[in-house]
Formats: structure tokens, C-alpha cells, sequence
């Protein structure tokens, strides 16, 4: 089992997802240079966050054309498991790995600070390990976070349960829907950045490419303020070594 | 500056408009030996500027202490180096960008952190945090009965305060952000003083292993100088000359093309590509292009190395076409460098930088004869000694004298209210004071928890703490705690105690967090030192710090100063600004300020004082003179007079060892020092903190206003000991002062912890669970209320006054 953290230039959480995989959890992890096209036999990829090419033009619109996301579009579409965390998430939006795409926060402020979200499907490979409806504990750090789609897709997203997690307040509500109108989140909003249907992070419809705006990776120590993050990482390796064993 | 063509003829009149005195100009052609050309007297007019001579200030700087046996590098390279043990040291300096922030407050922010970053990884170190040291004029229209030695700000100033807010807190978020380092720590706060003048003073702080540390001195002949980084453009030229180094006037908005931009993108690949390129050992000497851009980085790095460097322009990548050989030497375009490679090994250098995607080219090399030339398509534009010019420059011993005493009596003083008065209202005021209130609105613009290190963000503990993976050894990590302190207004009634108070502040956080203080950076903002009772200030200043640093074996490592922060002739107040680094053996033992228990025991520590209450038998007038320097005196009274609270050194001492030996063995829940507002502020604080520790809630501020459930949160009840008057024994701020809050079961052992310090610790009350601080001074209660009504005072106050105020616009 190996994990491979993409490098773009701007990344700048790769050395946090890098430290959390090989470190904390204590499993193989290699950086993946964006010029490569060769994912060195990963089983699964992490784009980490960061503001890539320095998110000139539109968060993630620079970084899909760069060569490795040939081979991580590849990696996909034949089941490997695909992580976006933040940046990573608007590039996977960008690529059209996943559905839908980012605008500014609602505030139109970068936003940084703990946030809560409800796991609102445990049938994938990165909540299998959560309960459903478990509260997880989040950094978030991101000026766009705040989802956007169709009626039509919006749809197919909640009937497929492609929504993994949702912004929640602290004690595990959606907000009212008087409050989620407002322009500029009241302070004890869960969901911090206009996000449609509170949505935080989502799957595409075969289940294997996540992902989610809070940083799960910052996430891993107590020592950090919260281990909530370890329940996705956790989920991932269980999958690994699930589809190891179904394979042998 | 029109002037561009090198084929003009320098006159005295050119000469002066390049703000170089009669005298420095035949000084210059002293070391030349003939008259200058405009592109010598251009280099000579940057390199000699206050900004980056230190003309009026060298006299001084040479009383601070800069030795210390942990000092690695002191003052004179890019940033200061410490020794943090493990073969790790720390590089970290604070800088001001004050003018900048003033004439373009987003782009002036953002190049001023842009900047410090750079002097950082310079260095070899990469940077793991930032703190922002940020003084604004009034962003609320003051009353008019404001008594403050600087006039009251108006509506249309107050409103313009607002903006440069806003500008300088996005600024500073856009590139920290992006480049990824943590903004984890620093303070703001407001004076009218600062209305026309913000001080926008950035601290970095990176580590490094300390044979990987790189200086700045061009040696072996021969070897290539390298330009790396982004192309040069017109912009930002005498930035450091006509902006830094004068006074505003109304015309000072003209001179916003005098302000670099920043790109904090290309910053952070200038980051990687540097740190990699380090590695190749193929580096000799590197410098980044700050202040005076390629003239600096040239001629100090020839000086330095006791070298002459030779480049030619023609090879300058350059943003726009006809650029003068003088625009090219003074540009102050951001995220560039200059390195020295060994010869023959200049290709493992590009290829990085060509990895990386970044312009870098060999434009020159180390000379014989210490000659700095400068060639344009192989013809010679300037040619100047090096040495003079970097280390030469005039050192003015301008004139000092005290200002006039002020004469203020009895009448001039805050009058303390009756006893028994109920003082809730007043703290409810001065929690909401944009001084005092939470800085959550600006702070939470920050990425305050990239790259996995912030143990102690803003306002978790007194000083910012990170932790240091590298130093991982058998399960322990160690730490590094920051903060910065500085109180203009104390410093403008009393510039040596106001100087004094700063430096024992910063410390007195460090050791609130548990950390041992190791070394200081300053940041020095006057106004002019053409103004001998700035120079005054000035010298009281650095003989306060000096004290204060040799007193409390923080030696200064670096920094920088920043004159002329007036406009239209009127100063701001004296501010040094003081950051002080220290270690935390065991970073699993940081101390924060919330408290953590019901049943916990409320200690007071008094440094000053082993009987414990901590005031000394005084006159009621002098205390009362003293209490006029206060924030609440300011908030509540409008008063702003007498003198800062005096300041016992060796008492500061006491304290500072005893909170770091009581948090290394563990014996207490909390510490949180006093400082403005006085116990009742520190105390409310530590109760808000508490809210990040309530289960199924991170956010403190989430809570107030919420339609949602009640949480429980803890409360206090406290009895204060007696002393002047209750609003003097609830909101003082004589220092040497922690409140810590210990389990009944280690109160022992705090007590003969603090007796071995010669520490008083006077226990004034207990941690409760019923939602509600209660304070009682001589048998009465004066502070009554819910923690969840003073938490939305304190918590939502700034962000109110700031969009309300955007709504009425």
C-alpha cells in the first residue's frame, strides 16, 4: 500500500498530508511531482491544498493542465482512490473529476478557524470507517469554499449520496434556512462559506474520488486541537487493504 | 524622480532632490575622487537613506546587548540566528513597512510580509510562522472630550482608518496565506495617533540546522553572481529612499508608484527553489533584493566578503523594455535574489531554478579590488568602492532634548470611583474597547494552522507557540513561543519605562506559555530624528531596551527602525516593538490562558511582591496619576496622562523563571499575565479560552448569539486583594503579574514554587461552573455578570463596529 501526495507549484499542505500519512499513520507516502506523469504505483493520490500556480484566473484552473492530472484522471476512471482536500477539491472540480464548481465565501473574506461536519454517508471509501451521522472536528482555511451546482446535479448528488460530510454547528444541527439566506454567515453558523446544502465534501458516483474543503490532514493530533481527521485516512487504508485482499 | 538618463548632469539641485545633503555630496565625491553621474548618485542616495543607513540611528544602536551565549548571529545579516539546541538554530526579525502600508495599505502589507520572509530563507531557514504587529488610528469617531496628548480622530478619518484596516489585515492574509506560513500571533491596537501613520511591523521566524545557515559576503574571485527570482520592473523605485525616509505631506498619496507589489506565488517557489538549491552546496553567498533592490544587494555582499562585484544590466531580466541602468539599480521589484555560486558549478544552481519555473541568470561576478561596477551592454555606468558606500555612509549624532514637562496636577488625573460603585457596565465598555475586544474578526482572515506546527494560535496562550517536528527526540518535541508587545502610549509618557514595559511584556508571554525567553528582535518606529525631542525619545528608548534586555538575558538580535512616521509635522507616539523568542524543552507542556477545571484555585503571582497582593503602599494622587496611563482610564474617561506603572526589572525576572519552572513540572492549568485591562480583563479572558476546551465546541465565539442550545460554560468567583480603589485593584496594570488557576491538589506546590522564586502568590478565588463571573473588593461585589453576555461583548464587538459602520457608509 502507498499513498502519493501531488506536488503543484504553490502547493503548500503537501508536506502536511505527506507528514500525516507517513508520520501519523505511519504508512509508505512519496511525493508526485506535478511534471510527472507517473504515479509510482500509488494506490491512492492526495492533491493537497495550497494555492496552486497561485490560483491566478480561478482556484485550480491552472493546475488541471498539468501533466500529472493526465494520469491521475486515468488513476480514477480505473478506481483509484483520489483525495482532494481543499485546492485539491477545486481542482478536482476544475478537471471535472467531481461535479459542480467553487465560488468566493458568501463573506468574501478568507475564512480560517475549526469547523464542524456530519458524515452523511459511511458507504465509501473514505467514511467507511465513521459512523453515520458522526460530528468531525475541522480545520477550514479557504476564501472559496463555497459549493455551487445545478438544480439537476444538486439532485443526483443527494440521491446517490455523494454528499459525504455537511457543515453542522458545534452541537451536530444544519443550519436554519432563515440564516443560510443571509449574505454574511452569523457567527455561530456551521456553515461557514455559503456552501450549497451545507455541502463540505462529495464523492463521484463510482464512490472513489473525494472531496472536501476542511483540512483533514491538520487534523491527525491531539495536540492540534482535534484526531477527526484520521477517521477519512483511516477509511482509505481500510479500502486498500479490502481491495488488497479481494484481489489475492 | 523623472530623472532617468545617465547622460544628465548632476547638480546640486539633483542632488538634493535625491534628499542627499550638501554634505553627503561631497562626501561622495570624496570616495570617488570626481563628480558622480545620475546613476551614481542614485545608488549613493538609496544606500545612504535613512531606510538603509541607519544614518541617525547607528549612534544608538550600538548601547542594545547583542551577545548572549545562544546568539549564533547578531545584528548586520539578513535576521538574527539562535542556538535551540539538537543541532536546530531559529532565525527570525521583525520589520516595519509602515510608509508603504499608508499610501497602498493591501500592496504595502503584503510586500512588508513578503520581505520579512525573504530576509528568513535567506538565511537557509524556512519560515514556519508569522506574527503581525498592527497599530491603526481610531477606527470609531472619539469622543470629543477625549483629553489625548494627539487630537481626537473625525468621522471621514475614522472611516479612512476602516480602510486601512481592511487593506493592510487582507494584504497580509493574501500572502502569508499563500505562501503558506502561519500567521499565528502579534497584536493590534488603535491610538489616534497612528491615524495618518499605521505601523504595519512583521516578525518571521524559521529554523534550519545550524551548519545550513547562509550569509550574505561574496567570496572567491571569479564566481558567478546569479540573479534568481522575478523580472525587474519600474516599480517600487526609491521606495526605501523617498517613502521610508521622509515625512507625509498631502502629496504623499502621489507617491503610491513608489510601492512595490507583491506576488506571494512566486515567492513561495523562490522559497523552494532556494532551500533546494542550498542544497547542491554549489551556493556561496546569498541576499535577497529588499530596500534599495540590486544596488543593496551588491554592494553589501561585496562588502561584506571584502570583495568588488562586476554585473552588467544588459543581463538583468527585465519586465519592461528601456529601462535606464539608474531604474534597473534602484527597482524595488519583489521576490528576487542575488546569489554568489562556486564557479563551474553555476549549472546545479539554474537547473533548480529552472525546475521551479524561475528566472536565473549569471549576471556577473566577484571581483578583486573591492570596486562595485556596474556595466550596461559592456559599457561602464557606475563604479563605486564598495565599502564606502555599503559601510561609509554619514552617521548624524543628532541633537537630543527632553520635551517640556508636562505640567499636569491633581485635576489632570482619573478620579476613582466611590466605593462599592457597581463597575460591570464600565468592564462590559472595556471589553468591547477595540483594544481590548477579540481580534477573532481580523485574526481568522489568517491561516493560522498550516504546516501542522501551532500548538498556541492567537490568543490560546500569551505568546504563539509552535512546535518543531525536526526536533523530534524519543517522543519529545520541542517548541518555539513568539510575541510581540509594544505600548506607544506608555512609551510617549515615559519612553524609557514605556520601552522598559515592552520588553518585560513580550517576556513575561513567552514564560506565560511556558517557554524559557532566549533572545529579542526590535522594531523601532519614531517619528523624525530631525526633531530633537524625537532623537530624545529615540535614545531613552534603546536605553529602556537595553536595561530591560541585559536585565532579562534576552539579547537583541536584530530589527530595524523606522523614523519619520509623521504626517503634516505631527509624530506618532514613541513605539519600539519588542519580539521575544523562547524554548520550550517539552512542547507537550505549553500553557494556555483558558482555565480547565471547576474546583481550580485562582492564583495571583506578584512578582513585585511576596506578600502577594501587590501593592505597594503609595499615595492615592500617585496611583492615581499612575492609573491615568491605563487602557480604561483612555476607554472610560477618555484620559490619557501622568505616567506607565514603574517597572521593578529583578521582580519581572522572578516571575518570568517561576512561570517557566512552574509549567515545566507541570504544576499548573492555566497562565495568563496581566497587561491591559488590568486582572478583571485577564480573568474574563481565561473564562472565554475555556470555551475552546467545551466538548462539541471549538469556537467560543460561535456560541452568544445562538439561537441554539445553551452550552455550560465555567465561571469565577474571585475576591480581589485590597489596594487604591476597586476600579485600581480590577483594571491596574503595574506589571510582574500572572494569574494562574492550579487543582487544590498542587496548590502546594505552587506555593513552594513561588516562594523558592520569591514570587507572592496570593490566592484570590476558585473556578466555578455556574456560567457567571462574580468579583468582590472589600466585602463587595463590583463585577457581576453571565460569562455568555460579556463573551458576545468581548467576542463580537470589533466585527460589529467594523461592518456596522461599512452599512452606514
Amino acid at each position: 500500500m502507498k499513498f502519493g501526495v501531488v506536488v503543484f507549484p504553490g502547493s503548500n499542505c503537501d508536506h502536511d498530508a505527506f507528514h500525516a500519512v507517513g508520520h501519523v499513520l505511519e504508512k509508505p507516502v512519496e511525493f508526485i511531482w506535478h511534471q510527472s506523469e507517473d504515479l509510482h504505483n500509488c494506490d491512492a493520490i492526495i492533491l493537497p491544498g495550497g494555492f496552486s500556480y497561485g490560483d491566478y484566473l480561478r482556484t485550480g484552473a491552472i493546475a488541471r493542465f498539468s501533466p500529472v492530472m493526465n494520469s491521475v484522471a486515468k488513476f480514477a476512471k480505473s478506481g483509484g482512490l483520489v483525495l482532494g482536500i481543499c485546492n485539491g477539491f477545486q481542482i478536482l472540480l476544475e478537471a471535472g473529476l467531481l461535479p459542480g464548481a467553487m465560488m468566493r465565501n458568501s463573506g468574501l473574506r478568507f475564512i480560517c478557524r475549526h469547523v464542524h461536519v456530519r458524515v452523511e454517508d459511511t458507504n465509501s471509501p473514505f467514511t467507511n470507517s465513521a459512523q453515520k451521522g458522526q460530528i468531525l472536528k475541522f480545520p477550514i482555511a479557504h476564501s472559496d469554499g463555497n459549493y455551487n451546482c445545478d438544480e439537476a446535479t444538486l439532485a443526483a448528488l443527494e440521491k446517490n449520496h455523494q454528499v459525504l460530510f455537511r457543515y453542522t454547528t458545534a452541537d451536530g444541527k444544519d443550519d436554519d434556512v432563515a440564516q443560510a439566506l443571509l449574505p454574511v454567515r452569523p457567527i455561530n453558523a456551521g456553515n461557514p462559506n455559503g456552501s450549497m446544502n451545507n455541502i463540505a465534501g462529495i464523492c463521484n458516483r463510482e464512490r472513489n474520488v473525494a472531496g472536501l474543503m476542511p483540512h483533514p490532514e491538520r487534523a491527525v493530533e491531539s495536540a492540534l486541537n482535534s484526531e477527526d481527521g484520521l477517521v477519512i485516512l483511516r477509511s482509505m487504508v481500510e479500502a486498500l487493504v479490502g481491495a488488497a485482499k479481494a484481489t489475492a | 524622480m523623472a530623472t532617468t538618463q545617465t547622460e544628465i548632469k548632476v547638480t546640486p539641485e539633483i542632488a538634493a532632490e535625491h534628499g542627499v545633503t550638501r554634505d553627503e555630496y561631497a562626501r561622495i565625491q570624496k570616495i570617488l575622487g570626481r563628480e558622480p553621474n545620475i546613476t551614481e548618485l542614485g545608488i549613493f542616495s538609496v544606500m545612504w537613506s535613512e531606510h538603509c543607513s541607519y544614518k541617525s540611528s547607528k549612534v544608538h544602536l550600538k548601547r542594545l546587548p547583542t551577545k548572549g551565549k545562544l546568539v549564533v548571529q547578531g545584528p548586520g545579516e539578513n535576521a538574527g540566528v539562535v542556538d535551540i539546541g539538537d543541532g536546530l538554530v531559529a532565525a527570525f526579525k521583525i520589520e516595519s513597512h509602515n510608509h508603504p502600508s499608508y499610501v497602498e495599505p493591501f500592496q504595502g502589507a503584503t510586500t512588508g510580509v513578503g520581505g520579512i520572509l525573504r530576509d528568513i530563507f535567506t538565511m537557509g531557514a524556512r519560515p514556519i510562522a508569522v506574527l503581525d504587529s498592527l497599530r491603526f488610528g481610531e477606527i470609531s469617531p472619539v469622543a470629543a472630550t477625549f483629553r489625548s496628548p494627539s487630537l481626537p480622530n473625525s468621522d471621514s478619518e475614522a472611516a479612512a482608518n476602516r480602510r486601512i484596516l481592511d487593506g493592510v489585515i487582507r494584504g497580509i492574509a493574501h500572502y502569508g496565506n499563500c505562501f503558506g506560513v502561519p500567521t499565528v500571533g502579534g497584536e493590534v491596537s488603535f491610538e489616534p495617533c497612528y491615524s495618518q501613520n499605521p505601523l504595519v511591523n512583521a516578525l518571521a521566524l524559521g529554523i534550519a540546522r545550524k551548519e545550513d545557515i547562509f550569509l550574505a559576503k561574496a567570496k572567491g574571485l571569479g564566481n558567478p553572481v546569479i540573479y534568481v527570482g522575478a523580472k525587474t520592473g519600474r516599480d517600487g523605485i526609491h521606495g526605501a529612499s523617498l517613502l521610508a525616509s521622509a515625512e507625509f505631506t498631502e502629496e504623499s498619496q502621489q507617491k503610491r508608484p513608489n510601492v512595490q507589489v507583491g506576488d506571494p506565488f512566486t515567492e513561495k517557489l523562490l522559497l523552494e527553489a532556494c532551500l533546494e538549491a542550498m542544497k547542491t552546496g554549489a551556493i556561496v553567498a546569498i541576499q535577497d533584493m529588499g530596500a534599495a533592490g540590486l544596488t543593496c544587494s551588491t554592494c553589501e555582499m561585496a562588502s561584506r566578503g571584502g570583495t568588488g562585484i562586476e554585473i552588467d544590466l544588459a543581463k538583468v531580466p527585465q519586465r519592461e523594455t528601456g529601462m535606464s541602468p539608474y531604474e534597473i539599480m534602484l527597482s524595488e521589484s519583489q521576490e528576487r535574489m542575488l546569489l554568489v555560486a562556486e564557479k563551474g558549478r553555476e549549472h546545479e544552481v539554474l537547473d533548480v531554478f529552472k525546475k521551479w519555473g524561475l528566472d536565473s541568470t549569471v549576471v556577473g561576478e566577484v571581483t578583486a579590488g573591492g570596486l562595485l561596477v556596474v556595466k550596461d551592454h559592456g559599457k561602464v555606468v557606475a563604479q563605486i568602492p564598495a565599502h564606502p558606500l555599503a559601510e561609509e555612509g554619514p552617521v548624524y549624532n543628532r541633537p537630543l532634548t527632553a520635551p517640556a514637562p508636562r505640567n499636569e496636577s491633581d485635576k489632570d488625573w482619573f478620579p476613582f470611583a466611590p466605593e462599592k460603585t457597581d463597575l460591570t457596565a464600565n468592564f462590559k465598555k472595556l471589553l468591547a474597547s477595540p483594544a481590548i475586544a477579540s481580534k477573532r474578526w481580523i485574526t481568522e482572515q489568517y491561516d493560522t494552522s498550516v504546516r501542522t506546527n501551532t500548538l498556541a494560535g492567537p490568543g490560546a496562550s500569551d505568546a504563539a507557540v509552535v512546535r518543531i517536528k525536526e526536533s523530534e527526540k524519543n517522543g519529545v518535541l520541542r517548541g518555539l513561543a513568539l510575541s510581540t508587545d509594544g505600548n506607544g502610549r506608555w512609551c510617549f509618557l515615559n519612553p524609557k519605562v514605556g520601552a522598559m514595559h515592552a520588553v518585560a511584556e513580550a517576556a513575561r508571554n513567552v514564560a506565560a506559555s511556558g517557554a524559557r525567553p532566549i533572545a529579542a528582535t526590535n522594531c523601532l518606529n519614531f517619528g523624525s530624528p530631525e526633531k530633537p525631542e524625537v532623537m530624545w525619545q529615540f535614545s531613552q528608548s534603546i536605553d529602556g531596551i537595553g536595561e530591560a534586555c541585559t536585565a532579562l538575558a534576552t539579547p537583541i538580535t536584530g530589527g530595524n527602525v523606522s523614523f519619520y512616521n509623521e504626517t503634516l509635522g505631527k509624530s506618532i507616539y514613541p513605539t519600539p516593538v519588542i519580539g521575544i523568542l523562547g524554548i520550550l524543552d517539552d512542547a507537550s507542556k505549553v500553557l494556555k490562558i483558558a482555565f480547565r477545571n471547576e474546583g481550580d484555585i485562582i492564583v495571583l503571582l506578584n512578582g513585585a511582591n511576596s506578600s502577594g497582593a501587590g501593592q505597594h503602599a503609595t499615595a492615592p494622587s500617585a496611583r492615581r496619576r499612575e492609573f491615568s496611563s491605563s487602557e480604561y482610564s483612555k476607554t472610560i474617561a477618555g484620559i490619557v496622562a501622568g505616567d506607565p506603572p514603574s517597572i521593578e526589572l529583578g521582580a519581572e525576572k522572578w516571575l518570568i523563571d517561576c512561570l517557566v519552572a512552574l509549567a515545566a513540572a507541570g504544576t499548573i492549568e492555566s497562565a495568563h499575565d496581566l497587561s491591559d485591562g488590568g486582572a478583571a480583563v485577564t480573568i474574563a479572558e481565561s473564562l472565554f479560552a475555556a470555551l475552546n476546551n467545551q466538548p462539541q465546541n471549538c469556537h467560543p465565539e460561535r456560541s452568544p448569539r445562538s439561537e441554539g442550545p445553551a452550552f455550560s460554560s465555567l465561571g469565577a468567583t474571585i475576591t480581589l486583594p485590597e489596594s487604591a480603589s476597586a476600579e485600581y485593584a480590577l483594571f491596574g496594570e503595574s506589571g510582574a503579574r500572572a494569574i494562574v488557576s492550579v487543582s487544590p491538589a498542587k496548590l502546594a506546590a505552587l506555593r513552594a514554587t513561588a516562594r523558592q522564586y520569591g514570587v507572592g502568590a496570593h490566592e484570590i478565588g476558585k473556578v466555578t461552573r455556574d456560567n457567571s463571573l462574580r468579583i468582590e473588593y472589600k466585602g463587595h461585589t463590583v463585577v457581576q455578570s453571565d460569562v455568555p453576555a460579556l463573551l458576545d461583548v468581548w467576542a463580537n464587538s470589533l466585527e460589529r463596529t467594523i461592518t456596522d459602520m461599512e452599512s452606514t457608509r
